[in-house]
Order: C-alpha cells, then structure tokens, then sequence
C-alpha cells in the first residue's frame, strides 16, 4: 500500500485480478486425457521395446516428466541411453518417435560404434543402408560439456531451440557427475542441482518430451536417515531394529533428487543376475525384471515382472560382479 | 427440538414422524420436492413445513453467544458442526478408522512421506473418492488438483475411477439388491471430468493460483476437495530468503483454510521430505521447515515400516494418535493384505 499510494481495497482487487491473470488455466481431467490421446505419440508414452517394462509403464517411458535410470558401474545405463536415442530416431512404422534426440554425454561414454552396431542388429533393414543409418546417426546430436557452468550454458540453448528443431528426447548421461566435479559438499551441493532440477523439469513439461536421466550410486554413510522421529521413540518394540542392507548403496544426489523425478528405474545385479527394477512410478507397481546385454542392445529375459517389496524397492545391489563381467564380454563383441 | 412441538397440524405431524423425520435437524438438507414426495402432501405445503422447520431452528440456536462477541459461535454450537462434519473416505478401511472417518472437510490435512510411498496415489484416491455420490456416503462433489510436479497420470486417474465405479457397483448389488435395482450410470470419463486439473510451474503461479481460487469457488460451488501436489517443490527450489518463504507460506497456508472453512471443503497437502539433524542423529522429517509444521491443522507421515506402508497421525486436535498399514493397488489405495496387521495406538 505504501509503495502504490493507494488504498486497501485497490491493492486487494489489483492483487486478485493480477493472480487471476498469472494463474495458469485449469483443464479437466478428461480434456487432458483427450488431449494427449489425440496429439501424442501413444497417448504421451515412448515404448522402450521391451515388453514387460513398457506393459507395467503404460505405454513406455512417459512424456514431460523425468525418468531416472539409477544403477552400479558397469550395469548398463549408458546402453540402455544408446538404445532409446536410437529407437527414439526412427520412424514411427518402427516404433520410434521420427525426431531429433540431444545426448548430453557428461562422462565420454557415448560410442557411436556401439550405437550402429545396435542398429545393424535391431533394425537390420533400415542400418544396412549407408545412407539411412547415416540420417538416423544425424539425428542424435551429442554435446559434451566439461563443466557445470557449460552444461546451464547448454540446457539454455537447449530450451530455445527445442521446438524448432523436432527435438523428441533428451538424454543426460549421468546428472551425478556433472555435479561430483563441483566443489561443494552435501547441503550446498544440493542447492546447486536444484536450479536445474527445477529448469529440466520445465523444459520437460512444456516440450512435452520424454527426458531420461543416468544417476550414480554411492555406498550409505552414516549420515543417511531413514526413520522419522516417532519410530525411533517407540517403546514397546513394535519397530523391528533397522534392517541389515546387505547392499550399502544408494543412489546418488540425494533426497531432493529422488523427489523430483517422476519414474526412476533402478539397475542391479543380484546372484549373477541383472534386474531393471521400477522403483518408484505413479503407474506401475514395483516391479523387477531380468535384463541381460547383447549385441543388440538391452533385452529382457522375462516380460512378467517380479514384485518387490518394501525396503527392497529402494535397494541397489550389486552381487556376482565378477561373473558379469565375464559373460557381458561375451554379448558385446 | 422435537417434530412433535411444530406449530403444524397434527396430521402433518404424524406424516413426518412416519416418514421417519423426528429432528429438526433431519429436516435441515432435504429440498421440498423430496418432501412433498415423501409425505404425499402438495409442495406448497411442503415449504410451509420447512420454513415453519427453519424458523424454530433459527429462533433457538441465535441465543446469547451472538450479543456477546460479534461473529462468535458458542462451542455447543460447533459441536453441532463438528458432528455434522462430513468425510472424504481414503478407500482403505483402516486408515479410515484411525482419520475418524475420513479426510476431514473444513479442515487442511497435510500429508508428507519418501518418494514412493504413495503420496500421489493418496492425492488421485480422495480427487475420485470425494465424488462417491450421496446415495453411497459420498459428498458427490467435484476436486480440484494442483500439480506443481508432473506426477499427475490421467491413466492412473482413470483406472482409480473405474475401480470405484465398480466397488460402487459391488455395494449397490450387495446391498439393494431387495430395493428396487439402481444401476450405477456413471463412468470413469465423468468422474475425470469432475477434476480440475491445474499444472503449476512455478512459485508465482502457485502463490497466483491460490489467490484465484477464491474467485474460482465460487463460480464452482460445488468443489469439495482441494489437493496439491506437492505443495514443496518450487519452495524448495530457489529461495535464498528463508524468512521471506516462511512468510510466504504461512500466508498460503492461512488463505487455504479460510478457503477450507468457507467454502467447507477438504484441502489436502502433499508435502516432501527431507533430512534434519536432531541430537546427533539424522532423521527423517517432513519439508519446509518447523514454522510450516504449526499452520497445518492435521499432518499424516506415511512411511515404510518392514514390507507395509504404513500411516501415522503426527499431528491433530481431534484425534488420537495412531498408525495403521494400507496398501497401494492397481486398484488405488486399499487395506494392507497382511494378516498381521493392527491398528497400533500409540
């Protein structure tokens, strides 16, 4: 009131008018439905072409939001990115979403080698032709930035030139290590991440792609919480002690992170065996697939999922590392 | 006050006594139609019935309170609202018991847990469950979802609504099956119609957007149930000023319960969760900060305990603190399975 030199009651309609205009529309929950069946590829999903986990995601990898793909070194997150840019690539006859794909390779994983060998296997009728796996190559633009100031140089051209140019995914390839290279420890790294959280987000929502995000993991300190204040305080011993995790790892990035992602799929390796694990989703329950890695990519062994239960869910293992090592090798070569 | 003291003719009396209507206050929501039907009188005299009702409802509860403190209700009055007090039902049994019936309306409920516990699945199951109609113990209203995150999927939202329509089904066919034979006409594309769905991408928005629902309820009366999901995510994105966030939140908070009271809706908040250092140990606690926690009326944490999810009343000035197990189905929220389970009373 101060400020304008005017009265209570204009303040209070300027203000009401002022958020009518800022607020955003509603839409009912049918419209919205309507919408996305009738302009989006599927109804807003992106088949990853494997059946069981497109089956428990509705569809596939959902539009506008951010699916995390979090697991141990070496489990096959960068594989599993190269096939979705892949497939993201090609036509729709082929299932794939016809349209540019923006891979942000933060760690020098990205092969191109191992991305056509994918597609020579996969798709044999469209790779062998030099020209058409040529023009699928082109559409999947790598950057690489170094830093994280170059990366928020990136994602803001990103958002400029997102609609122009038929970008239909965006990869990074991994979030844990852009931010691992930056100084700061715990709390403040966390503040750094979260402008850019917040920025992804948006570009997401209102580009209306899907965006896939590669996480690290980290062995558990003792610094991470995992009970409230009322369990810790319960007298009668109704609360079990805590369990032993026999795993040690977590994902990387922390609390606010995994609030913020909408999907996140966990990659582990359990008694030699590799499982991709949905664990949090608002559509799918938690459930655990047996995947191995060949030459075409990444498969499953099995379209009917396992359920998980409780603390298992958020789990990451990583047993039988020397075994898959030696068997992956195989597939790959 | 009784039927029998009505100023009305005996004959009417006895009609209403037999129909079943022996308080006034049974009389209070029942439109003249219905009554004109029901008794088998005309309709005009019907409405005489009901403002003769109404008069002598009015004439006794405008007693002393009133004269003392302009605007003041006297807590026999309120305890006449607070039982008349209507529930939104979270589908899940036990959970149901533990909340005295439900989520409350004119009241704000905050509830907070890890990703992935099934805060979303809650925020979706009271948006359909608020619009069970009245026949089946529903308030038959319309919700109003704000999503500041994205998780909103409109197929999860239609599967929760069909199987809702279909536990409506198994009930009716239950239990009228003596009565005369009422199909359910609803569908799951009416009951997604009924939700107004609102994406909020930033804090202005958010701020802007509570603004304008005043405006908006009113224009929709009819919305029973307020949901945000969550009410965190941009307050803990770019806020450098701590005291300005609080400031700023408990306005929100206090806008959403003048909001809850007058227009008797239910307002639910998601909220995240984050990491506190206590006595040397780190726990768990719900997000925004320790002057947020006070401006919520109720607060539930949902949480993991072994393989259950489980709910646990932190926080209310009505009920009793307690936790019990539900569980997250393709069906929406529903009872735990586990035959273990039991309601712990803390």
């Amino acid at each position: 009131m101060e400020l304008l030199d005017v009265g209570l009651t204009e303040v209070r309609s300027a203000l009401l008018q002022i958020s009518e205009i800022v607020a955003p529309p509603y839409q009912t929950a049918l419209s919205l439905m309507e919408q996305r069946f009738q302009n989006e590829h599927l109804g807003g999903h992106f088949p990853t072409g494997l059946k069981g986990l497109d089956a428990a995601l509705c569809g596939g990898i959902p539009f506008g939001v951010l699916t995390e793909l979090v697991g141990p070194a070496g489990i096959g997150k960068t594989q599993f990115c190269l096939k979705l840019s892949l497939l993201a690539s090609l036509p729709t006859n082929y299932g794939g979403l016809d349209g540019r794909v923006i891979y942000i390779d933060v760690e020098s994983k990205f092969s191109s080698r191992r991305l056509l060998e994918i597609g020579l296997r996969s798709f044999p009728e469209i790779f062998q032709m030099k020209e058409m796996a040529q023009e699928m190559a082109g559409r999947i633009l790598v950057l690489r930035p170094t830093s994280l100031a170059e990366f928020t140089q990136s994602l803001e051209q990103i958002k400029v030139s997102l609609l122009q140019n038929q970008v239909k995914m965006l990869v990074i390839d991994s979030m844990a290590a852009l931010v691992s290279g930056e100084h700061e420890q715990g709390a403040r790294r966390q503040q750094t991440l979260s402008w850019h959280i917040s920025f992804i987000k948006s570009l997401a929502e209102f580009s209306r792609i899907p965006v896939v995000v590669t996480n690290q993991v980290r062995s558990r300190n003792h610094d991470d919480a995992s009970r409230y204040c009322f369990q810790v305080q319960s007298r009668d011993g109704a609360i079990e002690t805590p369990m032993q995790y026999d795993s040690h790892l977590v994902a990387a990035l922390g609390i606010q992170w995994a609030h913020a992602v909408t999907t996140r799929l966990v990659l582990e390796a359990k008694s030699g065996e590799r499982f991709i694990k949905v664990a949090k989703s608002p559509i799918s329950p938690p459930l655990a697939f047996p995947f191995h890695i060949t030459s075409s990519g990444i498969s499953l062994l099995s379209d009917d999922g396992k359920e998980v239960m409780g603390p298992e869910i958020n789990a990451i293992h990583y047993q039988g590392h020397n075994e898959i090592i030696n068997f992956g090798m195989e597939g790959l070569h | 006050m009784e039927i029998w003291r009505l100023p009305i003719s005996a004959s009417q009396r006895g009609k209403l006594i037999s129909a079943g209507y022996t308080s006034l206050s049974s009389l209070s929501s029942i439109s003249s139609s219905d009554l004109a039907r029901e008794l088998k009188v005309s309709e005009s005299e019907a409405m005489n019935i009901l403002k003769v009702a109404s008069h002598s409802r009015g004439s006794e509860t405008s007693n002393a309170s009133c004269s003392i403190v302009e605007g003041a209700q006297s807590a026999w009055d309120m305890l006449h609202d607070e039982e008349s007090l209507m529930h939104i039902t979270t589908s899940s049994a036990d959970l149901d018991n533990i909340l005295g019936g439900g989520i409350h309306c004119k009241e704000v409920t905050e509830i907070g847990g890890v990703p992935g516990i099934g805060k979303t699945q809650l925020g979706i199951q009271v948006a359909v469950n608020v619009q069970i109609p009245n026949d089946f113990g529903g308030l038959g209203g319309k919700a109003i979802y704000i999503d500041t995150e994205g998780s909103f999927m409109v197929e999860r939202a239609f599967q929760i609504a069909e199987a809702c329509i279909e536990d409506m089904s198994e009930y009716n066919r239950f239990l009228r099956k003596d009565f005369q034979e009422c199909k359910i006409k609803m569908l799951p594309q009416d009951i997604l119609e009924n939700i107004f769905y609102f994406r909020i991408c930033s804090y202005t928005e958010q701020i802007a957007l509570i603004n304008y629902l005043d405006k908006f309820l009113s224009e929709h009366k009819d919305v029973k149930v307020i949901v945000v999901d969550s009410v965190t995510f941009h307050f803990r994105q770019d806020f450098d000023d701590m005291a300005l966030r609080t400031r700023v939140l408990s306005g929100m908070a206090l806008k959403l319960m003048n909001l809850a009271k007058r227009f008797s809706l239910a307002v639910v908040l998601l909220n995240q969760v984050t990491t506190k250092h206590t006595e040397a140990s780190f726990q768990l606690a719900l997000a925004l900060g320790d002057s947020w926690s006070h401006t919520c009326t109720n607060r539930i944490v949902l949480y993991w305990n072994g393989n259950e999810r489980y709910a646990y009343i932190d926080k209310s000035p009505s009920l009793r603190s307690a936790s019990a197990a539900y569980s997250v189905t393709a069906r929406g929220i529903r009872n735990s399975s586990s035959s273990c389970k039991r309601i712990k009373m803390m």
